[in-house]
């Protein structure tokens, strides 16, 4: 059983050629035996088959590591020296950093980033409906064209609202490209943005008459 | 006896049997004549729909070349055109539009629907802006299935419209 | 000084009537339509006063057919037929970055020969659509021979993604975990012919097409596009590198095996509409010599795709991954609650990031412009409208 346990324990280790080269000593060790000769012939066999759910195994648990990479640390330690509390921090992952800020202060902090660390520009505007806690969530995936080391990076800003009167501030006074992407916010999940010139259905037909089409109760045709 | 026949009664008579017999011999000559004319310069509508017109501009290229079938691509406005192909998906905001622009062109004109998302609307038959195919707003002569349809199965399509067109009667 | 009210006195008392120009009668305006050749499935509102242009608004939505609800609505796997469509003519691309981002999500590792499989039919992907786009360029400045040679020396890369996929312009090739299948026998050295011959080719378009007095004519210091402006507006691709930024996802963010290939971002500092014309030929280029390096460092041997469980459940999370398309950079930001099908996909595409551009170039321009400035953006209605 130690035996087994033992090639348990070494087919369990990430890299899989290892675990399969390293048969040929085991039943010298137990040449004593025919049932365990047997049953590591069976262990051998078997070790192919569990590596799809390995890789899967090890990078959850590389997930849950709370190992956060250094630069990016230092990223967030700027902003949250800047605004403390106000900020919270969802995750950090190498090039990737969420963090939640209230509507009110959404335009503080926007701007901070625009101005002292280099986020020039807004890739897009996600918006994700959570009807299981009646909030409308509206992420802004900020990138930086003018910074070189900050080139991979993107910083996701991410804010809630209520679901039944979704209103935000508006981002276009200091992010001129989030223009079109939050109009588009507007009309398919229906978040009035505060200060945008045009809250206007944008790539809808002229007549639609329905709700806006992202929210989670709008069911495609038959399902 | 050139009085009789110039005689008004009999000269209608004269003159309606003598269209009969020139209808009759002419008819067919000159249908074909005018079938002709319009199988070999079907001028289509520049009317992208959707994804298929990639392969509608491949079908125009030196490879696939639709130009010798008297298909060109590139000319001035929709009243000189006779053919429209719809390529691809139909939206509910593009199908308005592709109503006006069927209505400006004069007759005879003929439909092709290209592509799986104008017959039956395809792909995307599940969508919430798409019309499940084309047929319920304009008539369509032939249909082109794939999803895009080779620029071969295009060229072939077009053969069997030129089919149907040369099968058709004058009036 | 004569004043306009004695006139308009004398002339109540001669019975006659004072017809005053209002402002709004100078201007006309113009709805770019849907059924355009110059503007393909999309329609603009412009506003002329004589030949200048002072107000533009764009109107897509011609072709929404609500890609991202439907993501939901389909598993992991199901979700790739349905999203190569936005870009047809470059479908290796938008389904590459949807590969990574769920890759990310379920905890899948590519094996490497998948990985150089993916990168070398992106790559040809970025030819075939480049030429469409040059062809569709040299037809609106009404240069048809420009149409027809890259139309035809197309035919030539669509060639090779038939042999290598099965399919002419819709692949469906990649998948979350790696390719579909192995290249064919004498894939390699048929590649390596094709891309000889097409280098020669490039020099032909340049003599026919960039060194023409009149192109550089209609195109030179048309729509300038200065390096602040475009940061601002945050555009993507050889719109952004025509104006001085040299930013290509290829480098900034190496992805599968990017970083071992050795390249550089092509770039000019014009900010014209000749340089947004010329970027994309100097891609061409170095995108033959990052064909020839990946051809030459692929494993000879191995597995191309990784195994899968039937229906793959994503871990709750996120994933936003990008990817240097045709066009510039193309997002996903996938949200997953441990299901097998996506809770929300957002699609980041360079042409919905582009158009911001249109009003910000077209107003000052002259009418004749239009198409130079229109198709130089590399907008693709149906990528927009997803």
């Amino acid at each position: 059983m130690s035996e087994d346990s033992k090639k348990n324990k070494s087919a369990n280790t990430t890299n899989s050629p290892s675990s399969i080269s390293s048969p040929p000593p085991k039943p010298a060790a137990t040449n004593n035996q025919s049932t365990t000769i047997s049953s590591s012939t069976s262990v051998t066999k078997a070790s192919p088959s569990p590596p799809p759910p390995k890789p899967a195994a090890t990078t959850a648990v590389a997930k849950k590591e709370p190992d956060p990479p250094i630069f990016e640390k230092g990223l967030v330690g700027q902003i949250s020296s800047r605004f403390g509390d106000k900020v919270k921090v969802i995750y950090i992952r190498p090039l990737r950093i969420k963090i939640y800020v209230d509507p009110i202060n959404i335009v503080e902090v926007a701007a901070f980033l625009r101005d002292s660390m280099a986020f020039d520009h807004a890739e897009s505007v996600a918006g994700t409906d959570y009807p299981k806690d009646n909030q409308i969530e509206v992420s802004y995936h900020l990138g930086s064209y003018s910074k070189a080391d900050l080139g991979a990076h993107i910083l996701l800003l991410a804010t809630r609202t209520n679901r039944d009167d979704a209103r935000l501030p508006t981002l276009i006074n200091v992010y001129k490209s989030v223009e079109y992407h939050e109009r588009e916010t507007f009309e398919m999940l229906g978040v009035y943005f505060e200060g945008h010139p045009r809250n206007e259905r944008f790539l809808l037909p002229e007549d639609w008459a329905d709700i806006p089409p992202l929210r989670k109760e709008f069911r495609i045709k038959g399902r | 006896m050139i009085r009789e026949l110039v005689n008004p009664t009999n000269f209608n008579v004269m003159v309606s049997k003598l269209s009969d017999v020139l209808v009759k011999a002419l008819d067919k000559p000159l249908g074909f004549a005018i079938n002709w004319g319009r199988v070999w310069s079907l001028w289509p509508v520049h009317l992208e729909t959707a994804c298929c017109s990639v392969e509608f501009g491949a079908a125009s290229g030196p490879r696939y070349d639709v130009e010798r079938f008297g298909i060109i691509e590139a000319f001035g406005s929709l009243r000189q055109c006779d053919l429209i192909v719809v390529q691809g998906t139909v939206t509910r905001k593009m199908a308005p539009r592709l109503r006006m622009v069927y209505d400006q062109m004069p007759e005879p004109k003929y439909v092709i629907a290209m592509g799986a998302c104008a017959i039956t609307g395809g792909l995307y038959i599940d969508s919430y802006n798409v019309l499940p195919g084309v047929d319920g707003i304009i008539p369509v002569d032939v249909y082109v299935p794939g999803c895009p349809p080779r620029p071969e199965t295009l060229i072939q399509g077009t053969m069997l419209l030129q089919e149907k067109i040369k099968r058709s009667k004058i009036k | 000084m004569a004043n306009i009210q004695d006139n308009i006195d004398q002339s109540d008392k001669l019975g006659m009537e004072i017809v005053k120009e209002s402002p709004d009668d100078r201007l006309m305006t113009l709805s770019v339509g849907p059924q355009h050749p110059g503007s393909g499935h999309f329609r603009f509102t412009i506003k002329l006063d004589g030949d200048y242009i002072v107000y533009c608004d764009p109107d897509p939505g011609y072709v929404h057919r609500g890609e991202e609800k439907m993501c939901e609505y389909r598993n992991f796997i199901q979700n790739i037929p349905h999203l190569e469509r936005p870009v047809i003519h470059d479908s290796n691309n938008i389904t590459y970055s949807y590969s990574l981002a769920v890759e990310e999500l379920v905890g899948i590792q590519v094996p490497r020969r998948g990985q150089f499989i993916r990168a070398i039919a992106s790559e040809l992907n970025r030819q075939v659509y480049t030429l469409y786009w040059l062809a569709i360029y040299g037809i609106f400045l009404g240069h048809s021979t420009m149409f027809m040679w890259p139309t035809g020396d197309r035919e030539l890369f669509i060639d090779l993604l038939d042999a290598l996929t099965g399919a002419r312009v819709t692949h469906a090739f990649n998948i979350p975990g790696g390719v579909r299948n192995d290249v064919p026998n004498g894939f390699k050295d048929r590649c390596l012919r094709q891309i000889a011959y097409f280098e020669k080719r490039l020099n032909e378009y340049e003599d026919i097409f960039y060194n023409n007095p009149l192109l550089r004519q209609r195109t030179e210091g048309v729509g300038i596009l200065t390096k602040e402006d475009a940061i601002n507006l945050g555009v993507t691709g050889s719109v952004l590198r025509a104006s001085g930024v040299p930013f290509d996802v290829r480098k900034a963010e190496p992805y599968d095996v990017y970083n071992e290939i050795d390249f550089k971002v092509q770039y000019m500092k014009t900010c014209d509409s000749f340089a947004r014309a010329y970027v994309p030929l100097l891609d061409m280029r170095e995108s033959c010599n990052i064909m020839r390096q990946l051809l030459d460092k692929m494993p000879n041997s191995g597995e191309v795709r990784a195994k899968l469980q039937p229906n793959p459940k994503g871990l709750p999370g996120e994933a936003y991954r990008r990817v240097e398309s045709g066009r510039g950079a193309l997002g996903y930001y996938i949200v997953s609650d441990g299901t097998p099908k996506p809770y929300r996909v957002k699609i980041s595409v360079g042409s919905f990031r582009n158009i911001l551009a249109l009003p910000h170039l077209l107003i000052g321009a002259k009418l004749a412009d239009m198409p130079s400035i229109y198709w130089a953006l590399n907008y693709w209605p149906v990528e927009a409208d997803r």
